[in-house]
């Protein structure tokens, strides 16, 4: 998706675009929930409490310029991840969670 | 399954647990589970009817707030408008449904049989001079500088006088009161910025900022203006008279009208009409308009159930 918030002048169509992060609720970590514009970053931030948490989601809020997101690109699928694929020996499963520990 | 909370912030949302919602999610009765007898010391129908003056505020400014809806400059502020409606829908459930229980005779008629509870009978079935609201929040909606100004207005009046409210004798309304200070001081804050924002923008912003505040400015009078149900509801102790917190509310609009850049206008005040207003059941040309559309679905089947 090309980014129109980015160039340095000139007139934009519209606000910068942010992403949001809500966190549910203490202890969780923030999950991202989708994106929105907002003409600054405080904006951002009461425009997600309008959008994302009027259905009780939340007790935090984080709002991130998406042009100040840095992603991995598809090109780069095999490298980054596709040496991963074979090694189930990183995953943590070969041992029992003690029933007391919650979001492992 | 339970879904993850890891993986969604919405999961967990619906299902048997509701403890997580301030009042549950059996919507049926707003007051179910209080104790919703009148206090000794306390008329019951200026209680009623200073609910339903607080009550009609709410419903009269959500209908006016909710037609925006579709309509805002930008989604995001579209949806904060319909978010402040619906607070202040709710709040206008919570004091109809306490007007009714406190005095069930400001409650209107309906053809028995009909499943119409009494915050319906009163939203869809009062005539136009039994509505008890300023005529600020029934006028025609204008721009979106107008939509601004009068939250702005509204809210600054409103949250001082719930912060008394919820101090007051009526633990009913003491409680409706506690509930609506954390919504309004988001509603506030809200309009508070944008009503800096377009003061201190561009031109036409500005503009049409200084021209919403000629428009409204003549009906901001009559939250400052005493009715006599309000001095009755602060002289026993559960309600506030506005002349108590004139004050508090000319400092924080001076500081919003000082941060934005614009001064007062200087326009006088709108006509009462035979020495009333809005409180008095006199309202403007648009508010039949406005409940005609409110009332005309309900009206039209009174033995509905919806």
């Amino acid at each position: 998706m090309t980014d129109d918030t980015t160039n340095g002048g000139g007139v934009r169509d519209e606000w910068p675009l942010y992403e949001i992060f809500v966190r549910a609720k203490r202890g969780l970590n923030h999950v991202h929930v989708g994106s929105l514009h907002a003409a600054d970053d405080e904006m951002a931030v009461r425009h997600a409490r309008d959008v994302y948490t009027r259905r009780n989601e939340g007790v935090s809020i984080w709002a991130v310029r998406s042009d100040a997101v840095v992603a991995s690109s598809p090109d780069e699928k095999d490298p980054l991840f596709a040496p991963s694929a074979d090694k189930v020996y990183r995953h943590p499963s070969f041992y029992p969670i003690p029933a007391d520990v919650p979001h492992m | 399954m339970t879904p993850d909370p890891h993986e969604s912030a919405y999961a967990g949302l619906h299902g048997g647990d509701d403890t997580h919602w301030a009042f549950g999610t059996d919507v049926e009765d707003p007051l179910a589970g209080m104790d919703t007898s009148v206090p000794s010391g306390v008329d019951p129908a200026a209680l009623a009817g200073y609910c339903l003056m607080l009550g009609d505020d709410a419903l009269i400014f959500s209908q006016r707030l909710a037609q925006w809806c579709s309509r805002a400059p930008d989604l995001e502020e579209d949806i904060a408008l319909a978010n402040i409606a619906l607070d202040l829908l709710g709040q206008a459930r919570l004091l109809l449904t306490r007007a009714a229980v406190a005095d069930p005779r400001v409650v209107p008629v309906l053809p028995q049989g009909s499943p119409v509870p009494p915050e319906d009978a009163l939203a869809f079935f009062r005539d136009e001079s039994q509505f008890r609201n300023v005529r600020l929040v029934e006028i025609e909606n204008g721009d979106f500088a107008d939509i601004v100004v009068r939250l702005v207005l509204l809210t600054t009046w409103r949250l001082a006088l719930f912060c008394r409210v919820e101090a007051g004798r009526d633990p009913v309304l003491a409680a409706i009161g506690a509930k609506g200070v954390k919504e309004l001081t988001y509603h506030r804050d809200y309009a508070a910025r944008w009503f800096v924002t377009l003061g201190r923008g561009t031109a036409t912003s500005r503009a049409r900022l200084v021209a919403a505040l000629d428009r409204v400015w003549p009906f901001a009078d009559e939250l400052a203006t005493t009715h006599e149900i309000e001095q009755i509801a602060a002289a026993q102790g559960f309600g506030a008279d506005p002349a108590t917190v004139a004050a508090e509310v000319d400092e924080v609009l001076g500081e919003v009208f000082a941060r934005g850049g614009v001064r007062r206008p200087q326009v006088p005040a709108a006509g009462r009409v035979l020495g009333g207003a809005g409180r008095n059941g006199r309202h403007t040309e648009s508010m039949g308009l406005l409940l005609a559309e409110l009332q005309v679905v309900a009206r039209a089947h009174p033995l509905g159930r919806w």
